[in-house]
């Protein structure tokens, strides 16, 4: 294998702007006289200047910074749900978004019909679904409540069915939007182990997390998002020890 | 090996449609389920409902406006029930974006599933209504003619020229919401130009003109000739509905995807 070949995600020097409009104009009356007054000003704001880096097949790359620093932007532009202003993303592989648990879910169908829906939206026919149905209703342990609407769920079940989805059909590459946060402690625990052996099976993973110390566990690369900007980025137990440093320095 | 997800985007529409042929089969399972779930007679509703509209409507245009068409009944429920097709499958498919937003924000997906899906399931539930029309067939004891064999044209035009205005609307609704407010007045407007309840030979030349517009008119008229009548029209109408229904499909695709980009900062 050449070394192109080994890469799963390349994200090439990505910006992305927003105009940031004092309000939105929803309404064409709005719109319009906007318009004719010449007031429809923009602030420009870069959720993300410039970010580079490649990931290999099987590699591991946490994303750190605080609250409103780009974190989840990179991840929507790299999950394709959001275009870079500038910039390329080439992914290889399958992905599997974990940018909210249970995206997608309708409350109203029981927890059966969900995972063949939420199935379909990750690019999964019914036969697929099918053969590992009872592997998610095990590991989601929600085997007394397969046919009840999720609306009646709490939170917690939501979240383990979700987790259960989206890690039982073996996509390429995990993105993962601060999950591991959800449920109770038994079952942060049993999303730790599953992440594990996953990563060990040769999974892709991105992973958002606030605490540092998951991190620098999860993850064997880590990026320090600032402002948009790429503070630091390497090892992530380099990375994630000056990011310590900064929250301390922050902090006093 | 799986390419990159974005690179559908770049896919023809018809491969798309095709890789995700799956999501559009359990998003109408869903919108069906859901519909009918809390309802106490759920999808008999589907049937019963546009027999009910038909039996008031005919009451009140026999007994209080003196209609003289032949088989008023059939007549009526034809065109009620792809009116209904037309103003409820447009409707739910201009909301389609806007009600799924949590979904376009998290995972990535070729957006005109949605509102190509909603009129999927819209097709489903009309389908099933055409029960109510063979109930009134039976009852008034109508002919059958070979020709509700091709009933199937009409319908089919009928659905690629909703699949495109739903996706017009569901573009345009993104960034204007007055759309939802103004719709439902435009699909009353359109139904009175309809003759859904009127025949088109009560109307002056010029009305006629007016309604020969009017696209729906002929997808309704070609269905009604092959159920009532069991003769096929002119060339015209052939035409009329093929080329309504594959251009408004296009431009909708068009439309739809020069609208879709910034879709994200909006909903």
């Amino acid at each position: 294998m050449n070394t192109e070949d080994n890469i799963a995600i390349k994200a090439d020097h990505i910006s992305m702007k927003f105009n940031l409009s004092q309000e939105r104009t929803e309404a064409f009356k709005e719109y319009i006289i906007k318009k004719l007054k010449n007031q429809l000003h923009y602030t420009e704001f870069y959720a993300l200047r410039d970010i580079s880096f490649t990931l290999k097949k099987g590699g591991s790359i946490g994303f750190i910074g605080r609250n409103g620093s780009g974190k989840s932007t990179l991840l929507k532009c790299i999950a394709g749900v959001m275009f870079p202003t500038k910039g390329t993303v080439t992914v290889s592989g399958s992905i599997a978004p974990l940018i909210e648990l249970g995206a997608g879910f309708d409350p109203e169908l029981t927890a059966r019909e969900n995972v063949y829906l939420n199935g379909a939206v990750l690019g999964h026919d019914r036969k697929f679904m099918d053969s590992r149905f009872e592997e998610i209703m095990d590991f989601a342990e929600l085997w007394d409540f397969v046919d009840v609407p999720v609306k009646n769920y709490s939170s917690g079940m939501y979240a383990r069915l979700g987790f259960a989805i989206a890690t039982e059909i073996k996509a390429d590459i995990l993105i993962c939007d601060e999950i591991l946060s959800v449920g109770d402690m038994a079952f942060q625990q049993k999303c730790k182990k599953r992440m594990e052996e996953l990563l060990s099976g040769g999974t892709t993973l991105l992973y958002v997390g606030q605490d540092p110390q998951t991190v620098e566990e999860m993850c064997e690369e880590a990026l320090w998002l600032d402002h948009g900007h790429m503070r630091e980025y390497g090892p992530s137990y380099k990375v994630c020890g000056a990011y310590m440093d900064y929250l301390d320095e922050i902090s006093q | 090996m799986a390419q990159s997800s974005f690179k559908i985007e770049g896919k023809s529409a018809i491969g798309q449609f095709l890789t995700y042929k799956p999501l559009i089969h359990e998003l109408v399972m869903r919108d069906l389920k859901v519909k009918y779930r809390r309802s106490f007679l759920g999808y008999v509703w589907s049937v019963l409902n546009p027999l009910l509209m038909m039996c008031l409507q005919a009451w009140i245009f026999t007994v209080i406006f003196k209609s003289n068409i032949e088989n008023y009944p059939l007549y009526l429920i034809i065109g009620n029930t792809l009116y209904t097709f037309f103003s409820e499958s447009t409707t739910i498919a201009m909301n389609s974006i806007i009600s799924n937003a949590g979904l376009i924000k998290k995972v990535y997906l070729p957006k005109f599933i949605l509102p190509i899906s909603s009129v999927v399931s819209s097709l489903v539930t009309t389908v099933f209504s055409f029960a109510a029309i063979i109930i009134v067939m039976i009852i008034t004891r109508a002919p059958v003619h070979w020709t509700i064999l091709l009933a199937w044209f009409p319908l089919l035009s009928m659905f690629l020229f909703n699949c495109g205005v739903g996706m017009i609307l569901a573009g345009l609704t993104v960034y204007f919401r007055d759309m939802q407010h103004l719709y439902g007045v435009l699909t009353l407007a359109l139904m009175y130009a309809t003759p859904i309840f009127y025949s088109i030979d009560a109307m002056t030349p010029e009305v006629q003109f007016m309604i020969r517009l009017n696209p729906i008119y002929h997808y309704i008229n070609l269905f009604r000739c092959m159920i009532m009548i069991g003769a096929l029209p002119g060339i015209n109408t052939w035409f009329a509905c093929i080329s309504s229904a594959v251009v408004t499909m296009l431009i909708g695709l068009t439309v739809f995807r020069k609208l879709q980009k910034d879709f994200l900062l909006h909903i």
